[in-house]
């Protein structure tokens, strides 16, 4: 039912036939989506528990990584703390968003997530596995990987049940939309029960370790965090608006959009390649952040409408934003300890949502 | 730490320029703060602003006298109870944020091992100010070791040798004691009861150790942890006591009014014990104490307890 309403909805316009002109607007919203990401960044980096005063925060970053300006303290609080954390922050947003946004269109259906094509169900199995059995069989590899095991876990745990869902998905070179779907939930499920088995093996702390992880968090963003990270998130946003005209045409049908002249198999492959690898990249930073990639690709269809061209740069930045703004929350909240960002993401962002669909019920398809 | 950074990351210098102009007009507030931040690294000799991260480090320095000196304690420092009310919370040990340990300019940080999550820790480590990481575990010589520790980063190193050695003297006298009971009780350690079954203590947990210590038997010393078990499980386990702890878990639930408990010999002579669950199990100051109290209650002719209330 929802797949036949958002298909009733001309995700092609022609343009000129709505009142105002989208593509006018779409550019007025990303120049407007950028300057407030501008300023989000540098309020992200001037705010915190720590109160540094501006002109302190200001002296330490022009000071260099470096630099002498400042005490230790609060060095490690602008350099090591707060500029990793925002830059890591903007990056998971974005990625979050577009992924969303690509995996909605690639699916036409708006309830599509990374989590669809087994990401999320494949990285908490590794993360809690990880955790459960670091102590026990997975200790080589905990001794090996340090500090790192479970962010790397998660992300080849992600990347592993995509590629799977995907094979099963394909046949004679043609993947199926229909079967990666149901590959997906029985993969999910499969995960699932395995998580559930571990969690039974858990103890007190292990179990709470695994709350907090699933509830997501930017508290251990770090600078070989983000540069271990940042190529795959790039590459996503670098390279989803190559794929906005072919997802743009993959609305009205496969077959009509080959007959358009996409290389239909190649989107499939290449979308599925970008989003596995930057959520994978994404969740393994900071957990499972849920809501960022439904809500904000929707909240942008409405305004801005459905053309993936406006769509996917304006969900990177708003999906930044977002983040940014929840995690200066998180950490102000309750200072001097950190809420998990999850929570924040949802509280913030899900009324305006209801508040979007309420003034907009009854209008474009909804 | 030094830094290890390549390159400048992208969005660095319009940040950088912006940075002076947005937040001057932005947080006038911000200066209010530098009286805080100011006062790392000057104490040298004696520390004054410590940050303790830990049920037991807390619980240590409360009974060293050193509360003054906390400026604030992790979620898990339940004992005493105006820890947790008087000082800010900096969240659950290891789920710390470091800005958040730092903006309370502390010129020492006693954190317990398991501390986390690790890149917190390693930045808290960096910041150039005094840490002190206290080994965790559940066995006497790990509690005497975290006091010894604790009480000589707070200079306070004869009290806390003494403390250690009153925590031997203290189990050896109830060794002693112990020593000529021929019939150990079978004991089962019910942390909570989770439905109507028991969620129940196996090895290496310190349930197992306090029982241990306390001279009795755990009947469940061939499980790992905490495991929550049929309720025919553990009327097959037919232990003689059972032990529970208030404090810990949705309460309420009296173990011997399940029947399958009820029909244990434990069950027919009503031999349930209810202690505190910090008190028994946080392997603090407190220990030696609570273990007496719980060797009491299994043997009372032989075992004299504490006056204190369980």
């Amino acid at each position: 039912m929802i797949i036949d309403a958002l298909r009733a909805v001309p995700l092609v316009q022609p343009s000129g036939t709505m009142s105002g002109d989208r593509s006018v607007r779409a550019r007025r919203a990303l120049v407007g989506l950028f300057l407030l990401l501008a300023i989000v960044m540098v309020l992200g980096i001037g705010t915190g528990p720590a109160l540094l005063s501006p002109g302190k925060v200001a002296a330490v970053l022009l000071s260099g990584p470096n630099g002498a300006a400042g005490s230790p303290a609060d060095h490690v609080i602008v350099w090591q703390i707060r500029l990793p954390r925002v830059l890591l922050g903007a990056l998971v947003g974005a990625s979050l968003a577009v992924c969303g946004a690509v995996m909605q269109g690639l699916f036409r259906n708006p309830l599509a997530d990374p989590g669809l094509i087994g990401i999320s169900s494949g990285a908490a199995l590794a993360a809690v596995a990880t955790i459960v059995l670091s102590g026990g069989i997975l200790a080589p590899y905990a001794a090996l990987a340090g500090i790192y095991a479970l962010p790397l876990a998660a992300f080849l745990g992600g990347l592993a049940a995509t590629l799977l869902i995907y094979r099963i998905g394909t046949l004679a070179g043609r993947s199926s939309m229909a079967l990666i779907l149901l590959a997906g939930i029985a993969l999910g499920a499969l995960a699932g029960a395995l998580t559930g088995f571990l969690l039974y093996l858990s103890d007190d702390r292990q179990l709470r370790d695994i709350t907090f992880w699933s509830l997501g968090g930017l508290g251990a963003a770090s600078w070989t965090k983000l540069l271990a990270s940042a190529p795959m998130m790039l590459l996503a946003l670098l390279a989803a608006p190559l794929a906005a005209r072919g997802l743009n045409a993959i609305v009205l049908g496969e077959a009509e959009a080959f007959h358009m002249g996409v290389r239909v198999q190649w989107l499939k492959r290449g979308t599925i390649l970008i989003v596995a690898l930057a959520t994978g990249a994404a969740v393994a930073v900071s957990g499972t952040i849920g809501f960022v990639g439904i809500v904000v690709p929707h909240l942008l269809r409405l305004w801005l409408g459905p053309d993936h061209r406006g769509l996917l740069p304006a969900s990177a930045l708003a999906g930044a934003i977002l983040l940014i703004v929840a995690d200066m929350a998180a950490r102000s909240i309750v200072a001097p300890a950190e809420l998990p960002i999850g929570i924040l993401t949802a509280t913030l962002g899900a009324p305006v949502f209801l508040l979007i669909l309420l003034r907009r019920r009854g209008a474009g398809g909804i | 730490m030094r830094f290890p950074l390549p390159t400048r990351p992208a969005g660095f210098w319009p940040a950088a320029f912006a940075a002076p102009l947005v937040a001057a007009c932005l947080w006038p507030l911000g200066t209010l703060a530098q009286a805080t931040a100011g006062g790392t690294g000057a104490a040298e000799s004696r520390h004054e602003r410590i940050v303790s991260i830990g049920g037991a480090i807390t619980e240590i320095l409360y009974a060293l006298g050193e509360d003054e000196r906390i400026v604030a304690v992790d979620t898990t420092s339940r004992y005493p109870a105006e820890a947790l009310a008087q000082k800010p919370d900096t969240g659950y040990l290891r789920r710390l944020s470091a800005e958040g340990v730092l903006s309370l300019a502390p010129d020492l940080v006693l954190m317990e091992e398991g501390a986390g999550p690790p890149e917190a820790v390693e930045m808290i480590d960096a910041a150039g100010i005094a840490v002190r990481h206290v080994p965790a575990g559940e066995s006497v010589e790990s509690l005497k070791d975290k006091i010894r520790i604790v009480a000589d980063a707070v200079e306070r190193t004869d009290e806390g040798a003494a403390m250690a050695d009153r925590i031997d003297v203290q189990f050896a006298a109830l060794d002693a004691e112990l020593s000529t009971i021929r019939d150990r009780k079978r004991v089962l350690f019910i942390l909570s009861m989770s439905d109507g079954r028991p969620n129940a203590a196996g090895r290496n947990t310190a349930a197992d150790a306090v029982i241990a210590l306390s001279g009795g038997t755990n009947v469940l010393d061939d499980v790992e942890g905490y495991k929550v078990l049929s309720t025919e499980a553990a009327t097959a386990l037919s232990p003689d006591v059972i032990v529970t702890v208030s404090g810990a878990g949705p309460g309420g639930a009296d173990p011997l009014s399940v029947p399958a408990l009820a029909a244990t010999p434990a069950g027919r002579t009503g031999a349930l014990v209810t202690m505190d669950a910090l008190r028994l199990l946080g392997f603090g100051p407190r220990t030696p104490a609570a273990v007496r109290d719980l060797a009491s209650r299994l043997y009372p002719d032989r075992v004299a307890g504490t006056d204190k209330t369980p």
